[in-house]
């Protein structure tokens, strides 16, 4: 494939390899944003090919992982109800709520479908004019696009049975709550390419500046990253902190406009609580007020709905970086992708799930090392 | 987050520029895409969909930045050598 | 790269914690097994169900028998390239060969809702006669309910079939030794994503076609060839990863693989690459793995691609002897992972 395979050469990689252990000096500790990159990274098995003084830490870019445990608990009730056609993105179904997640209101009767693109729920609205159908409308700023084109058509046609329950975050702020953190050992980091497909990357230039952080965006084929890396190791070792951008056949500067337009046209930046992070201010997106009749919290009257996480996870710090899967106790005993505590372990995107569906450390298991092309 | 994938748009359809609709191939299989955020994106351009949509047109010359990228390092690492 | 700790991997969660059977309980993957392993088998034990095999093996006054059952509740009943009905057929069929067996007789048991169209019943029907005709067995007896119109997903089939076995081999996972070849017989994926497609209303323009077909042809050509079969499996839910899982733990060998001998066609590709499905875990219908001692690698694979069904025949990896149970692969990119059976289904992300 066109664009995907060129970007998966074992030899480039291994190139590339070689030029990041020429080039690195001293101990490094990157993080990469996007679950996305996490994913091809435990995948494709990079990691193992970068020299040792590098670290890796996976940060809280999966929308799933960090949508808040009282949420999941809105949905549950929402697609519980026999009057409501629940849609939702395949993440979303194995996420714990306080008792149940979707895959089980599904089990028990509920009727929970899984759709590729918030225009497919919209579809489903047009075809079932007695229920109510929800769209669960989770994500960073890359499908904010699509969920407010779904909204803004919903409202063109006087689509009256479609609502959306909103859990939108935004990846500036989450950066900046990492970076302020007391406990931060993030040196550089690795931005997502998607999300700045869409917003372009003039947000990450204060940021840089204030914090004194490289920040490359970059993309999601194991070369993007690797090339990714080498530029935020190259900045670290010549003592710069600047923003560039790695994944440049995807994303201007200035991103799209179009869809920066519709997002705001139909959405408003709110605060957001994150799952293992709090309450962080202006960190996600909430309609706006043309727009809240489509509020599936409003229509199913569920704004006052609060939830604890289970004590043991300790998605928060994987999330920030600071522990990594395999150092959670649970991990792999109490807390398995068939039974998790928390959202990393399920979402596909999730450190913990990334590290036990691809790693599995095991008693008297040596990890395999990486092998020339 | 953000599972994107290129693909090729292999016709065009749809007058209203927010319901242009274009039919992309990725790999073997051929599905239709939003392409109400690429206005500019023609017949034959290679774009990045998510979740149905379109969000950029991948630019062709800027693709090549990945090897020249490592060519340039290669390269720099020769001059290196030879410089001690 | 840091080193990890090592952890023991246990599950410390007893069957009974769930109160509700799920649907990943079905899926193929772990939770499936722990249902069968703690539940199903211990009611039951006896050798031939210690094996772990697709099929039983039995002797019976000096023949040996290969014995099975399956039961189908594909959804939707209709999909690019089959049916339940020539699913069922071929299921059965397939798990048959897979022990070496020569296929024979099938039973069916139909358990019908009510409420079902009578032409799709016999749309279903003809479609099991082409496909036992085309695979060479008889239905020789059967069963059919009919239930209350909610409960049964339009029809629920079960065929049991019966087959001889013709040659000396033990084909089973206790047969693999560290050493021995791994063919796979074709690309991965079709059927899943031809389900999933359909489905879930995926809608692609161009349609993907399940690769569901009887296997016993190809495993005869095989057999007729001398090739002394350790082991075979067919893929099904779960796919190739889990197929290797199993067996790796079964047989208490270590299993590694080269994901760039593994073909993918391009449909296939496409589609996971947009779902964000590894190929790994797509089920498959018509395809199967096949352990043989390295040296007849060559010849196997000879073989395996003279056969229609065996075209795109490929050696995907080895069996080693270290740690039991492992399986790993070597990346594209050449770093290498190790592949773990999957918790549940595999379902599309944007993530």
């Amino acid at each position: 494939m066109r664009y995907i395979d060129e970007y998966r050469d074992a030899r480039a990689a291994l190139r590339y390899a070689k030029v990041i252990e020429r080039i690195t000096t001293r101990p490094w500790t990157l993080m990469e944003i996007c679950g996305g990159q996490t994913h091809a990274i435990v995948k494709f098995g990079i990691d193992t090919l970068l020299p040792p003084q590098i670290t890796l830490v996976h940060g809280p870019g999966c929308p799933v992982c960090v949508t808040p445990v009282e949420l999941i608990d809105k949905a549950v009730a929402i697609a519980a109800d026999p009057k409501a056609i629940f849609c939702s993105f395949g993440d979303m179904l194995r996420v714990p709520g306080t008792s149940r997640d979707l895959l089980s209101v599904k089990a028990a009767g509920g009727d929970v479908r899984i759709v590729y693109s918030p225009l497919d729920a919209l579809k489903i609205a047009r075809s079932n004019p007695d229920k109510e159908v929800v769209f669960f409308a989770v994500g960073f700023e890359t499908t904010a696009p699509a969920n407010a084109m779904a909204v803004y058509q919903a409202r063109r046609e006087g689509i009256r049975n479609f609502s959306i329950l909103v859990s939108h975050v935004l990846v500036p702020p989450a950066m900046e709550a990492i970076l302020s953190s007391p406990q931060n050992q993030v040196q550089g980091f690795l931005a997502a390419g998607h999300v700045c497909t869409v917003m372009g990357y003039t947000e990450y230039e204060p940021i840089a500046r204030r914090y004194g952080v490289p920040i490359v965006v970059t993309g999601f084929e194991p070369l993007d990253i690797l090339q990714g890396v080498a530029m935020c190791v190259r900045q670290l070792e010549q003592g710069r902190a600047e923003v560039e951008n790695q994944y440049a056949r995807s994303v201007r500067r200035g991103g799209n406009r179009l869809a920066q337009e519709l997002i705001a046209e139909v959405f408003e930046v709110v605060p957001r609580k994150w799952r293992g992070l709090g309450w962080i201010a202006d960190s996600g997106l909430g309609l706006r007020e043309p727009y809240r009749e489509f509020d599936a919290e409003r229509r199913f009257d569920l704004a006052e709905y609060t939830a604890e996480e289970p004590a043991e996870c300790i998605s928060g710090l994987v999330l920030q970086g600071v522990k990594k899967p395999h150092e959670c106790p649970a991990f792999g005993t109490r807390c398995l992708p068939e039974h998790p505590l928390g959202a990393p372990m399920v979402s596909s995107e999730g450190a913990c799930a990334a590290y036990f569906r691809y790693r599995r450390v095991r008693a008297e298991k040596p990890q395999p090392a990486a092998r020339d092309a | 987050m953000c599972l994107a994938v290129p693909g090729k748009i292999l016709s065009i359809s749809g007058d209203d520029p927010l319901e242009r609709v274009g039919s992309v191939q990725f790999g073997g299989i051929i599905k239709n895409v939003s392409l109400a955020y690429v206005p500019t994106a023609q017949v034959g351009d290679y774009v990045i969909v998510h979740v149905g949509f379109a969000i950029s047109v991948v630019d062709e010359q800027e693709a090549t930045r990945v090897f020249d990228y490592l060519q340039q390092m290669d390269e720099l690492r020769e001059l290196e050598e030879t410089a001690e | 790269m840091d080193t990890a700790p090592t952890l023991t991997v246990t599950c410390p969660l007893p069957i009974a914690d769930y109160p509700a059977v799920q649907m990943a309980h079905g899926g193929g993957g772990t939770l499936m097994h722990q249902l069968i392993e703690r539940l199903i088998v211990p009611a039951f034990s006896n050798p031939a169900l210690e094996t772990r095999h697709d099929g039983a093996l039995l002797e019976l006054q000096g023949l040996r028998l290969a014995f099975t059952t399956d039961s189908y509740v594909v959804h939707p009943l209709f999909f690019p390239g089959g049916d339940i009905g020539s699913l069922a057929v071929h299921g059965t069929v397939n798990d048959l060969a897979m022990c070496g067996a020569r296929p024979l007789y099938l039973s069916v048991g139909l358990i019908i809702e009510e409420g079902l169209p009578m032409e799709t019943l016999r749309r279903v029907v003809q479609s099991m006669r082409q496909a036992a005709d085309a695979a060479g067995v008889q239905l020789v007896t059967g069963d059919t309910k009919v239930v209350d119109r909610g409960t049964g997903d339009g029809i629920f089939i079960n065929t049991a079939g019966i087959g001889v076995i013709e040659h000396g081999l033990t084909i089973a996972p206790a047969s693999v030794r560290p050493g021995d070849a791994l063919l796979l017989s074709g690309d991965l994926g079709r059927h899943g994503i031809a389900i999933m497609a359909v489905r879930e209303g995926l809608e692609f323009e161009s349609a993907i076609e399940s690769d569901s077909a009887a296997l016993a042809g190809v495993v005869g050509s095989l057999l007729a060839a001398g090739i002394e079969i350790r082991c075979m499996r067919d893929l099904t839910r779960g796919g190739l990863a889990s197929a290797l899982v199993e067996i790796a733990e079964a047989a208490q060998v270590s299993i590694d693989i080269d994901e760039r001998a593994i073909p993918v066609c391009d449909d296939v590709r496409g589609a996971c690459e947009i779902l964000g499905l590894d190929p790994l875990y797509v089920a498959n219908e018509g395809r199967f793995v096949c352990f043989v001692p390295a040296e007849q690698a060559d010849r196997a694979l000879e073989v395996m691609r003279a056969h229609p069904l065996g075209a795109g025949a490929s050696l995907i990896g080895h069996v080693g002897g270290d740690t039991p149970g492992l399986v790993t692969m070597t990346s594209g990119i050449g770093a290498s992972r190790i592949i773990d059976m999957l918790s549940g289904e595999q379902l599309p992300r944007i993530c």
